[in-house]
């Protein structure tokens, strides 16, 4: 992270908690970059995670309020300071097992009320903290601590659920796409109602050395070669389409 | 067959060779090695179960009430913060009789966030109507499943096997594997009688009772609780003629000519043997008492157990805020119909919150505390705990 950044940590934090090799640490970089970009004051901020790697990201390290909330639950109690001091920036930061999984109904819910709360979603595709099983995000056939055979449900289209539940603003992309992904941050911080990008991580200790993404960076090229854009997407027949995802935005201001 | 196992490797051998059904599950530290290694096992063949990882633990309980109203022997495991979201679950599954086993790795409540040890999250099910079945060490967590399936279907109430993070889920032990066949004679197939989702003989669960007829339901489940005391003994002593190794609900150690008895729960167990075998070596007329069961609470066997002792010192590895630690709370309960002459003095310790240690030392201050007092205080003492 850049030295510039460091007045958004708290001082007595020393260092990231994540694994080596995380993609979770480019993104806590990059959401400070969106912040840094806006201008935003930290005491007028407030963040707001579950359980999970991704909830380290905020909470202890940004020098603003950070509220570390119970399993799934952390756009309820986002939603609940949100109303009683709506002057707050109020962003969620959590991970997919957190927020689409045993939170998914406060999700959905909170996307149908379109109240205004930014919720970054850091997608690993696994549990990580407790040691690699199948997530509602986890790839058909991905090996896990509890799939060992291979994963044989689909996994959430988080965009897709957002936006039907009704969402103002909705993108995806992954920490291999810094600069769109910034842009969507600060979108997702300035526009009006219900915003939630989904961004694709990387999990190496977990995900990437059970189903053979060697190193790091095997990983990173991984997200680089199957995030495509839906104009590339559009181009690409259906068995193409095997393994790609498609980034973007999504929904802008409710349409 | 010995292996050097942890405890949560212990509970999923149970469950396997209990040749367990339906698992729905969801993870969570430090449980979540349980749920692993039944699907390590499902997958190498070894049991012959569906297993699917839900989206919380209170859809994982949900599942496997579902399960076993459908006639499965139906299991999953869970801890802390898990175990509270099941609580409205944990309610249902006794009210709809179904013998769901749950294992539940004791972790301290957030917040603030922690994953080490305590017992805030079973002892707060207490009123839910589960049996619950306290473990001392990974042979007992092990045998412990394999009888809790076999307890909780002839009562066709839920039971729940309680064993410590980490002292026990995450430390290894060496472990008598007991026979698969010996098992099965043990604990035959779950036998749900004619009151189970028969698409045969199409009936209705869960509907609305009236005032005249819901405390019927829920005088049963009393009923079935008190008939549970003695289940639990026959079980252990069945499980003692087919394995050799003997449990009890309530067990005394060296408390026979003891002034002083430290009574005691989980892992504390056998540290708490240690200090008693010290202190003994240094003539102090002490003993201990290891509870096994929470839910039915022991109620008779206490009495008989602690009855004309002079001071009883209970170490609570929980506590109720604004009352006292929940074993002291059921001992003093139980005692308090004694005569004067036969009633022991009660002194409440809390110790060992959030994974703190009980080590021998702080089990033998609490043994020269009791024994210096001649009153108990007028509130549980908190052990080690630098107040602020």
């Amino acid at each position: 992270m850049g030295r510039d950044l460091e007045k958004y940590l708290r001082p007595e934090v020393k260092s990231t908690p994540f694994c080596p090799g995380c993609g979770h640490g480019i993104l806590m970089n990059l959401i400070l970059r969106a912040i840094d970009d806006l201008q935003l004051r930290m005491d007028e901020m407030l963040f707001v995670s579950g359980i999970g790697c991704a909830a380290w990201i905020p909470s202890p390290n940004f020098n603003a309020d950070t509220l570390h909330t119970l399993h799934g639950r952390a756009v309820a109690f986002a939603t609940g300071a949100k109303m009683f001091n709506p002057k707050l920036k109020t962003m969620v930061i959590s991970g997919d097992g957190d927020l689409a999984s045993i939170g998914g109904n406060h999700l959905i819910h909170a996307a149908r009320r379109n109240i205004d709360l930014t919720v970054i979603c850091a997608n690993n595709m696994i549990y990580g903290m407790t040691g690699g099983q199948a997530a509602s995000t986890s790839p058909l056939g991905a090996l896990t601590s509890t799939t060992t055979e291979g994963n044989i449900y689909r996994p959430f289209d988080l965009c897709k659920l957002v936006i039907g539940a009704g969402a103002s603003y909705v993108a995806r992309y992954s920490v291999t796409q810094p600069v769109s992904l910034i842009e969507a941050i600060k979108k997702s911080l300035t526009i009006e109602g219900f915003a939630f990008v989904e961004v694709l991580s990387t999990c190496p200790t977990q995900f990437g050395r059970r189903n053979r993404y060697d190193s790091p960076t095997d990983m990173l090229t991984m997200l680089k070669e199957s995030c495509i854009s839906k104009q590339e997407a559009e181009k690409l027949s259906p068995e193409e389409m095997q393994g790609k995802v498609i980034t973007g935005e999504f929904s802008y201001g409710g349409t | 067959m010995r292996k050097v196992l942890t405890g949560n490797v212990a509970v999923a051998y149970g469950a396997m060779l209990s040749d367990v059904q339906v698992v729905a599950a969801y993870p969570i530290t430090p449980q979540t090695t349980i749920i692993e290694e039944l699907a390590t096992m499902q997958a190498d063949g070894l049991v012959d179960m569906d297993y699917i990882r839900v989206e919380s633990e209170h859809s994982a309980m949900a599942a496997c009430i579902g399960a076993s109203m459908g006639g499965a022997r139906a299991f999953t495991a869970t801890c802390g913060q898990g175990l509270f979201l099941m609580h409205e679950m944990l309610h249902y599954a006794t009210g709809a009789r179904t013998p769901v086993v749950l294992a539940n790795v004791n972790r301290a409540a957030a917040a603030p966030w922690t994953i080490w040890s305590d017992q805030t999250d079973s002892v707060s099910q207490r009123e839910t109507g589960w049996i619950q079945l306290y473990c001392e060490g990974n042979q007992e967590v092990l045998d412990t499943t394999i009888m809790a399936f076999k307890i909780a279907e002839s009562l066709r109430l839920p039971a729940m096997v309680v064993l410590d993070a980490f002292f026990l889920s995450h430390t290894s032990e060496p472990i008598d594997i007991p026979d698969r066949e010996q098992v099965r004679d043990f604990l035959p197939p779950f036998d749900p009688g004619d009151l189970w989702l028969d698409p045969n003989n199409p009936r209705t669960f869960g509907g609305i009772t009236m005032n005249d007829a819901y405390m019927e339901f829920r005088w049963q489940i009393q009923r079935d609780m008190e008939k549970a005391k003695a289940v639990i003994t026959e079980v252990h002593e069945e499980f003692a003629r087919v394995f050799g190794r003997k449990y009890h609900q309530v067990e005394a150690y060296q408390a026979e000519d003891a002034d002083v008895v430290i009574v005691v729960s989980g892992t504390v167990a056998s540290t708490s043997r240690d200090a008693i075998d010290l202190l003994r070596e240094k003539g102090q007329q002490v003993g201990m008492v290891k509870l096994k069961t929470l839910r039915p609470f022991p109620r008779e066997e206490i009495i008989e157990t602690l009855k004309g002792k002079k001071k009883v010192a209970i170490i609570d590895r929980n506590f109720s805020p604004g009352a006292t630690g929940i074993w002291a709370q059921e001992i003093r309960n139980a005692l308090y119909e004694l005569p004067e002459g036969d009633r022991p003095l009660i002194y409440g310790y809390i110790a060992g919150l959030g994974g703190r240690d009980i080590s021998v030392k702080v089990i033998e201050s609490i043994y020269q505390k009791t024994l210096k007092d001649n009153r108990p205080d007028d509130v549980d003492m908190w052990i080690g705990v630098n107040y602020v």
